[in-house]
């Protein structure tokens, strides 16, 4: 079976984001796979070892994208594409369509993403694909089994709920935390990753326009900035008792975050 | 130009939810004079046929019912089919308005890719803008950045909206928009739903909730967060957690708040227990009052606390119960 990895470079989340200028300023922070696109790259890979087949990730971003797919292919993803555009984290629907045009022309018969991008956090690109390429998907996968007569039957979370999805092949799915516990790349992934194929790929090698028209961005950003910081906080004294009180007081009179029953 | 407004409506144990009536009161600060709001709800025959009375009441132009027995479960192409069938006597250049829940986030890129549209996912706030531009705020990098963002194009256009972000949509007396039933021939589902297990059916829904206890890895066992749900209940409020205590199997998956689980901005978050990492900040940070309680002074869950007590949730936690109930 060949099977992509939709796959995202994202800043660690766990880096601090400085905004200046209406832009994120972080040369020196690590750059990482999408959590939630790694839990789906190691699901691929389970697959292929178990069943034969290819996995071949994908990424739209800039220079910062082929880290990320050396990674992956250490890991033991067979081929890279990188699609080269300014942003990963431009407009939804043109990210889409340019990683829809890419799975179009590689043949695969099940696709693997993320549930959300850590930074972007819209949720959409993964799911517009599976709705441009006309095939089902399912997200927030916790689970999944193909199986011989080629449907895939996930368990989802749904809010917490669990859901028993049955979907046939050829279909996407969204990983979320909990599928399983991606592997670290060994040295010896590494070394071979140097010699796999990382293919380079622009909108207009794809036969996509996104300057104008049909495929071109629908939103744009305004603003960036950070939050507003809270105040600091205080630090209740005492003992136990007198501290549970004072609390209750604050939260009372002071915060006005209490409606008892 | 006039536009079309649609908000998807989603009804829970047969009642609306929170944040349906919270994506009317925000598509309704957005509109310009002259724009019309319809909501549609999918139905299942069932018993939640007192939703769309209680929209009606709710300042849109008219409610569309969309009533078949197939959208008792979701699945993203039955529902996708719905909406467009909901929206045949529409004025195509619609917004589309929903919530950002777990049926709503699958369930809108599906449209927004359908239609071509743009999408603005998980906004915090929308206001119109001098212009008549209508201006979201959405969170990034786990809270570490805000960003406006703005449609291109005039619509169609999908939005989806985090609960508890809005001022919900009071009912207007004597309101009554018409409600009206369309018809609806699904297509033939590729998904085929096997099952659902609902894994706790708290009175409370937590994405909703105005009072929040949370625990983590610190609450040390399941029978450890008794005491967190004796204090949640005093409050009227839910019970929560960190991944922490859901890897440690103290409760449930369905309980986890951060970016994998829930994200939740009630009035009052009470941390006990959490340490405060990032992911886990990234589904609270923006409750309006945070209260920590955690023995290490240290702990990065201070860092944002309006409130902390340095102790051990065992004491604190009773303490607090025991001054809600008088017994001090
Ligand atoms: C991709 C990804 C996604 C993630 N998503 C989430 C998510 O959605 N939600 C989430 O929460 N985490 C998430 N995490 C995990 C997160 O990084 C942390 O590991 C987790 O939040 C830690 O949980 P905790 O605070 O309960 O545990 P710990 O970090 O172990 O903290 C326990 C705390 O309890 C305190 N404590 C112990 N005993 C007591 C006592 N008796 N009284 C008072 N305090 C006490 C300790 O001082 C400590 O601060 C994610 C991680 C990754 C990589
Ligand atoms: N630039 C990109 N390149 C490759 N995959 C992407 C890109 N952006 C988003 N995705 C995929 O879509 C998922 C959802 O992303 P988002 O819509 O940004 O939350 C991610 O987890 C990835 O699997």
């Amino acid at each position: 079976m060949n099977i992509a990895v939709l796959l995202k470079s994202v800043i660690a989340t766990d880096e601090p984001v400085v905004v200046r200028n209406g832009k994120i300023e972080n040369s020196e922070a690590k750059w990482v796979i999408n959590p939630y696109d790694e839990y789906g790259l190691e699901e691929a890979l389970r697959l292929k070892e178990t069943r034969g087949g290819t996995v071949t990730v994908l990424s739209a971003g800039n220079d910062k994208t082929i880290e990320a797919l050396r990674t992956a292919l250490a890991m033991g993803a067979d081929e890279a594409i990188w699609i080269r555009t300014e942003d990963s984290s431009g407009d939804e629907h043109v990210v889409s369509l340019l990683l829809a045009e890419a799975v179009r022309r590689g043949g695969f018969e099940l696709v693997f993403a993320g549930h959300l991008s850590v930074d972007n956090g819209a949720g959409q690109v993964a799911i517009r694909v599976a709705e441009l390429l006309g095939w089902p998907h399912a997200g927030a996968v916790v689970a999944c089994e193909v199986g011989e007569d080629g449907t895939v039957r996930v368990t989802r979370d749904a809010e917490g709920d669990s859901e028993s999805w049955e979907v046939p092949l050829p279909a996407l799915l969204t990983a979320q935390q909990g599928l399983n516990e991606p592997r670290y790349p060994a040295l010896a992934g590494i070394m071979k990753a140097k010699r796999k194929p990382l293919r380079e790929m622009t909108a207009d090698e794809l036969g996509i326009d996104t300057a104008s028209g049909e495929a071109s961005a629908r939103t744009t950003r305004l603003g960036l900035a950070s939050p507003p910081e809270r105040a600091a906080g205080r630090k209740l004294q005492g003992a136990v008792r007198e501290q549970a009180a004072e609390l209750i007081a604050l939260l009372r009179n002071e915060a006005k975050a209490l409606k008892e029953r | 130009m006039s536009r079309q407004h649609i908000v998807v409506a989603e009804c829970r144990d047969g009642e609306l939810r929170r944040v349906t009536l919270e994506a009317i009161a925000a598509a309704r600060a957005c509109m310009a004079d002259g724009d019309r709001l319809a909501a549609v709800l999918p139905l299942d025959g069932g018993a939640d046929a007192g939703a769309a009375e209680a929209l009606a009441q709710r300042g849109v132009d008219e409610v569309i019912v969309v009533d078949h027995p197939v959208l008792g479960r979701y699945a993203p192409e039955t529902h996708v089919a719905a909406l467009l069938a909901a929206a045949t006597a529409l004025a195509p250049e619609t917004r589309w308005w929903l919530g950002h829940t777990a049926i709503g986030r699958d369930l809108a890129p599906r449209l927004a890719a359908r239609l071509g549209a743009g999408q603005v996912s998980d906004a915090i706030g929308a206001a119109r803008g001098g212009d008549g531009r209508i201006v979201f705020t959405r969170a990034l990098h786990a809270g570490k950045a805000l960003e406006q963002r703005a449609f291109l194009m005039d619509a169609p256009a999908v939005v989806t909206v985090r609960p508890n972000n809005f001022a919900p949509a009071e009912a207007i007396a004597g309101a009554a928009a018409p409600i009206r039933s369309v018809p609806f021939d699904p297509p033939i589902s590729r998904v085929v739903v096997r099952d659902v297990v609902q894994r706790v059916s708290g009175t409370v829904d937590l994405a909703e909730a105005r009072v929040i206890i949370a625990g983590g890895r610190g609450v040390k066992s399941a029978a450890g967060f008794g005491p967190l749900a004796e204090l949640a209940a005093l409050l009227g409020g839910a019970v929560g957690a960190s991944r922490g205590a859901c890897d440690a199997g103290y409760c449930d998956y369905a309980l986890q708040i951060g970016q994998t689980g829930k994200t939740v901005t009630p009035d009052l978050y009470i941390a006990c227990g959490i340490s405060g990492a990032v992911q886990h900040l990234a589904g609270m940070s923006r409750s309006r009052v945070i209260v920590a309680i955690n023995k290490d002074p240290d702990a990065p869950i201070f860092g944002i606390a309006d409130y902390g007590i340095v102790g051990d949730l065992f004491e604190v936690v009773p303490a607090l119960i025991a001054e809600l109930s008088g017994e001090f």
